[in-house]
Parts: structure tokens; C-alpha cells; sequence
């Protein structure tokens, strides 16, 4: 009897699984097929692997250099809002000053908005406002690094928190007492026992960054396209190269699930802004 | 205490990013809501207007079908991944062989960008290349084209939004569930009380914190839901998949009529923190009682 149970209920999670599997290795099929293929009768097995259409998107310049461009913008705009929220942490956490826990929630509201209401008003911004003479930040790589604070560095704020009030206080006290300069205390005292958390965060933030889209299709053009909006231009046109699509779409997915493996455990916590611990 | 000047230059990058790309375009866009401006019109020029873009609001056909068509799916989406979230989270909690893995595919949607569970599902279920429609076609006979019919499209954005969002609601409910005490339960179980009372006069007042604030997670990232719809339908056929946020960015903004597109911003925003607030809220409640 309670071995047909535990049957069961394997059985039941294969099947739970293979909904959640399936459309992935869906994507991977498309991905492996030459165009005449794709209209005949869609067979779930794959007999043979076509793999031209990924030798074609990484031949392709344009789609390299948007590659190149979501690469340069998540990593450094990671390791910005990491720095950054990792600072304004230790201030939070160390000095006593007024409002600061109402400067921690405000923080967090800047994550909430959904960021195509910030469509209309960035944009403006970034064109009219914040400018240098004719330098504008729209479509660089600088303007998308900035912009994707907006939710990432709310993010960072509020997963370093935790992190670094575990922090006791007496350790940078005790070295302050020693005669060591607030910087020194910093780096060589508090970063480093703060690392895993910071690794977690760092990781996040990029794929967040990775994944984003819709500010990216409004404010850049060709110079700071990233891979998300280059995915979208093989739909527009009449004719979607669905192979094309497919493999630029499994390009975009590998970092996330290397990544994914690296940080399971924190997701859930990531994704409720710390409301729930997976 | 040491002198809070060096607590407000270390916050003071962080204020100022976060001022410049977020309080700024936010008062912005409230200011320019209240004035009409489109720079491809006659008169380019920013005019005080008053509340006159909201008054049209009222009336935009446009804007009222997009906020029905949001709050049909928020509806539908968030209810049913909290159902199904709920049963796999009470599945999860027994033991059986393989717990760990099947945790950990199930879990693998979440980390997906937006555009490729759109992508994904556009590759299922486009006619002649998804294997959907196929299955449906050869096995009971109906037809399935999200690009023409309009209950075909809604239909599948949600079963999409399901696929990808309901595992955070599954994890969030385990924690809760993992958390629960088990006296109550055997006190209940001896007192032969049967399940379902045992589930809404026990499990669901002790899980009600955790539930509120996963619903209202879900609820805000339901109402902001774009990058997905745009991929596997681009909002239509018609408006039957015009969301709010695919409206401001297909219908408002390329129009250029800025003025009246901050209003629909404005609107958008005020929805959010209307929910925001009250996730706020039932996340703090319970805090403040446990405290005092």
C-alpha cells in the first residue's frame, strides 16, 4: 500500500514535471531545425540536430555585439548596485541618524513600479535633460548601467541588509578603537565577512539585469542594444525566422541557468524582497 | 556614536541614482500629466491644462478595455496559481524519492527573463509550428489560433503566467507550511475534526501573513506584466491582450501626445501603490502584533 502511494506520487511529479520541462525543450527542438523543416508535422522526438542556425545568430555581428552589450551593462551595473547598496547598508546599519528606516522602505518603492510607467518620463529625461552639450545617455551603455539601478539597487539594499546588521558591531568598534580609518574598516573588516551575501546579490542583480527588457527597447536604439530587445526585431518582420529566434532565445536562457544552479536556494527570498526565506 | 556625515556620503550615491532615475521621472510625470504637450502637433508647446487628460481618460475606450482586460487576467492568473501553488506546496510536504530535484525543476521557471517564457510559449503555441494547436487539431478536432481569436490569446497569457509564476507561489506556501507547529493539528485530529475544517479553521488563519503577502506580490507583478505579452502576442488580436503596461507602450507612447500618456502612467502608478500599500500593510501587521 505505501509503496503504490510513493508510485503515485512520483508519478505524479514526472508529469508535474514534464509540463514545466517541456516547453523549454520545446524552444531547444525549433532551435535545431532548418526552416523547411519547421512547417512539416511538429514531431515531439528529435532525430537529428541542425545546428546551423546557432553557427548563423553567433556569425551574425549585429547579434554579437547585443551580446556583447547585455554582458557589459548586467556585469557592471551588478557590481555597481552590489558596491553601492553594500555602502549604503553599512551606513543604514552603523549610524544613527534620523529617518533612515524611512529611507530603507522608500528605497523598496522604486523596485514596486512597474517600470512602463518610467517609459515615458526616462525617456524624456534621457534625451532632454540629462545631457552634457550633445553627449545624451540615451542608447549608451552608461545610461542603461544607470537606469538599471532603479530596481536593482533597491534589490541590493534590501538582500545586503540582513547581511550586514549580522555583522556584530563591536568587531568595527573594536577597530575604530585601534586607530583604523572608516575605509579600512570597511574593506578589510566588514566586506569580507560579508561575502557570501554579497555573492548572492551580485549574482541576481546580473541575471535581473540579463533578463530585463522593456526599459532597454525604449531607451536604446542600435549602440546599446542588448540581447533581450535584438530577440524581439525576429518577430516584427513578416517572415519570423523561427530558428534564429529559437537559438537567440537559448543564448539568452544558458547564463540564467548556469546561474540558477549557483543560487537556487535564494531565489524565492529574492523574489518576495526577503518577505519569504526559501 | 561617530559623526553621521560619513553616514550620509556613503547613502549619498545611492541617493543620488536613485533620485535622478526614480523620484525625478516620478514628479515629472505627475507634472507633465497635468499640462498638454505633443511635439508632432500643431501647438508643440507644454500647455497647463489642468485635470482635463484625466477627464478624457474616463472615456478613452481604449484605456477602459485595457484595465477590464488587466484586471480580467490578474484575476485569473493570481487565483489560479495560488490554487495550484497550494496543492503542490501540501504535495511537497510529504517524503517521497527525488524530493530535491523535482524542488529544483519545478523551481526553474522563475529565473527565466520574461521575454523568453514568451518566446517559449509563442514557439508552443503558434499555429503550424507549436505542437499545441497540432494536439488539439489531431486529437479533438478544435482550433487553436491565438492570432485570431481572441479567448485563444487571454486563454493561453494565462496558462503561460501560470506556467512561469505559479512555483513562487508553491515555495512561498512551503515555508509557510514547513513553519506550522504540529500541536494544533494533532489536537484538531483528536478532537475529530475533518480535514476541511482542519484547513479553514487552522492551516488557513496560520498561513494567512505568508498567503496576503504572496498574493499581493503576485497582484503587482501581474498589474506590470509586458515584456511576456509582447513577445507572444504583442497585445492583440485586437485589444484582448492590451495590458496596461502593452497599452502605454504600443497605444501611448509612440503617439507622442506625452502629455496625456503621463496621465495613463500616472493612473497605472497609482494602482500599484494602492497594492503595494496594502502588501505593505499585511506584511507589518502581523510584525507589530507579534511585537506588542
Amino acid at each position: 500500500m505505501q509503496r503504490q502511494r510513493t508510485w503515485l506520487i512520483l508519478l505524479f511529479w514526472i508529469f508535474i514535471s514534464f509540463l514545466t520541462l517541456f516547453p523549454i525543450y520545446w524552444l531547444f527542438v525549433i532551435s535545431v531545425k532548418p526552416a523547411v523543416e519547421l512547417f512539416a508535422t511538429p514531431e515531439v522526438i528529435l532525430r537529428d540536430a541542425y545546428w546551423q542556425n546557432y553557427i548563423d545568430v553567433l556569425n551574425d555581428a549585429t547579434v554579437r555585439g547585443y551580446m556583447l552589450n547585455s554582458l557589459i551593462i548586467s556585469s557592471c551595473n551588478a557590481v555597481l548596485v552590489t558596491t553601492l547598496g553594500f555602502l549604503a547598508c553599512y551606513a543604514l546599519s552603523r549610524f544613527d541618524f534620523g529617518g533612515k528606516e524611512s529611507i530603507f522602505f522608500w528605497t523598496i518603492t522604486n523596485r514596486m513600479a512597474p517600470p512602463a510607467v518610467f517609459l515615458l518620463p526616462l525617456f524624456l529625461l534621457l534625451t532632454q535633460v540629462y545631457r552634457i552639450g550633445d553627449f545624451t545617455l540615451l542608447d549608451t551603455r552608461i545610461g542603461m548601467i544607470l537606469v538599471y539601478c532603479t530596481f536593482n539597487l533597491p534589490f541590493a539594499i534590501w538582500t545586503l541588509r540582513p547581511t550586514v546588521d549580522g555583522i556584530p558591531k563591536e568587531l568595527d568598534e573594536a577597530a575604530f578603537v585601534d586607530g583604523a580609518s572608516p575605509w579600512k574598516v570597511i574593506t578589510e573588516i566588514v566586506f569580507p565577512l560579508c561575502r557570501p551575501g554579497l555573492a548572492v546579490t551580485l549574482i541576481l542583480t546580473w541575471v535581473f539585469a540579463w533578463n530585463e527588457y522593456l526599459l532597454a527597447a525604449t531607451l536604446t536604439n542600435f549602440r546599446a542594444r542588448t540581447l533581450t530587445t535584438g530577440l524581439s526585431e525576429y518577430i516584427t518582420t513578416t517572415g519570423t525566422e523561427w530558428g534564429i529566434m529559437a537559438a537567440i532565445s537559448v543564448f539568452t536562457l544558458i547564463p540564467a541557468l548556469i546561474i540558477f544552479s549557483l543560487v537556487q536556494r535564494h531565489i524565492v527570498a529574492g523574489l518576495t524582497f526577503g518577505a519569504v526565506k526559501g | 556614536m561617530r559623526s553621521n556625515r560619513l553616514g550620509w556620503i556613503l547613502l549619498a550615491p545611492t541617493l543620488l541614482i536613485l533620485g535622478l532615475f526614480g523620484v525625478v521621472p516620478f514628479l515629472y510625470i505627475v507634472w507633465l500629466s497635468f499640462h498638454q504637450w505633443n511635439p508632432a502637433a500643431v501647438n508643440p508647446d507644454i500647455v497647463f491644462i489642468g485635470a482635463d487628460n484625466f477627464r478624457r481618460l474616463v472615456f478613452d475606450a481604449g484605456f477602459l478595455s485595457s484595465l477590464g482586460v488587466t484586471l480580467a487576467f490578474v484575476f485569473f492568473a493570481v487565483v489560479s496559481e495560488l490554487i495550484i501553488g497550494y496543492f503542490l506546496a501540501q504535495a511537497f510536504l510529504k517524503e517521497f524519492p527525488g524530493k530535491a530535484f523535482f524542488r529544483t525543476i519545478h523551481t526553474l521557471p522563475l529565473i527565466m527573463a520574461p521575454i523568453i517564457v514568451g518566446s517559449v510559449w509563442k514557439l508552443m503555441t503558434t499555429p503550424s509550428i507549436g505542437i499545441i494547436p497540432h494536439l488539439l487539431d489531431s486529437w479533438f478536432g478544435c482550433e487553436l489560433n491565438i492570432g485570431q481569436s481572441a479567448v485563444a490569446a487571454f486563454t493561453v497569457v494565462v496558462i503561460m503566467d501560470i506556467w512561469h509564476w505559479t512555483p513562487l507561489v508553491t515555495l512561498t506556501l512551503i515555508a509557510a507550511l514547513v513553519s506550522l507547529p504540529p500541536d494544533p493539528f494533532e489536537q484538531a485530529q483528536i478532537d475529530g475534526a475533518g480535514k476541511r475544517q482542519i484547513f479553514w479553521h487552522i492551516t488557513l488563519p496560520m498561513i494567512l501573513p505568508a498567503v496576503m503577502a504572496t498574493v499581493f506580490i503576485r497582484l503587482m507583478d501581474a498589474l506590470r506584466i509586458v515584456d511576456e505579452v509582447l513577445m507572444l502576442t504583442g497585445g492583440g488580436p485586437g485589444s484582448a491582450t492590451r495590458f496596461l503596461g502593452v497599452h502605454i507602450f504600443r497605444e501611448v507612447f509612440p503617439r507622442t501626445n506625452y502629455g496625456y500618456g503621463a496621465a495613463v502612467s500616472v493612473i497605472v502608478l497609482y494602482l500599484t501603490i494602492l497594492v503595494c500599500w496594502l502588501l505593505y500593510v499585511s506584511m507589518l501587521a502581523p510584525r507589530a502584533t507579534k511585537k506588542g
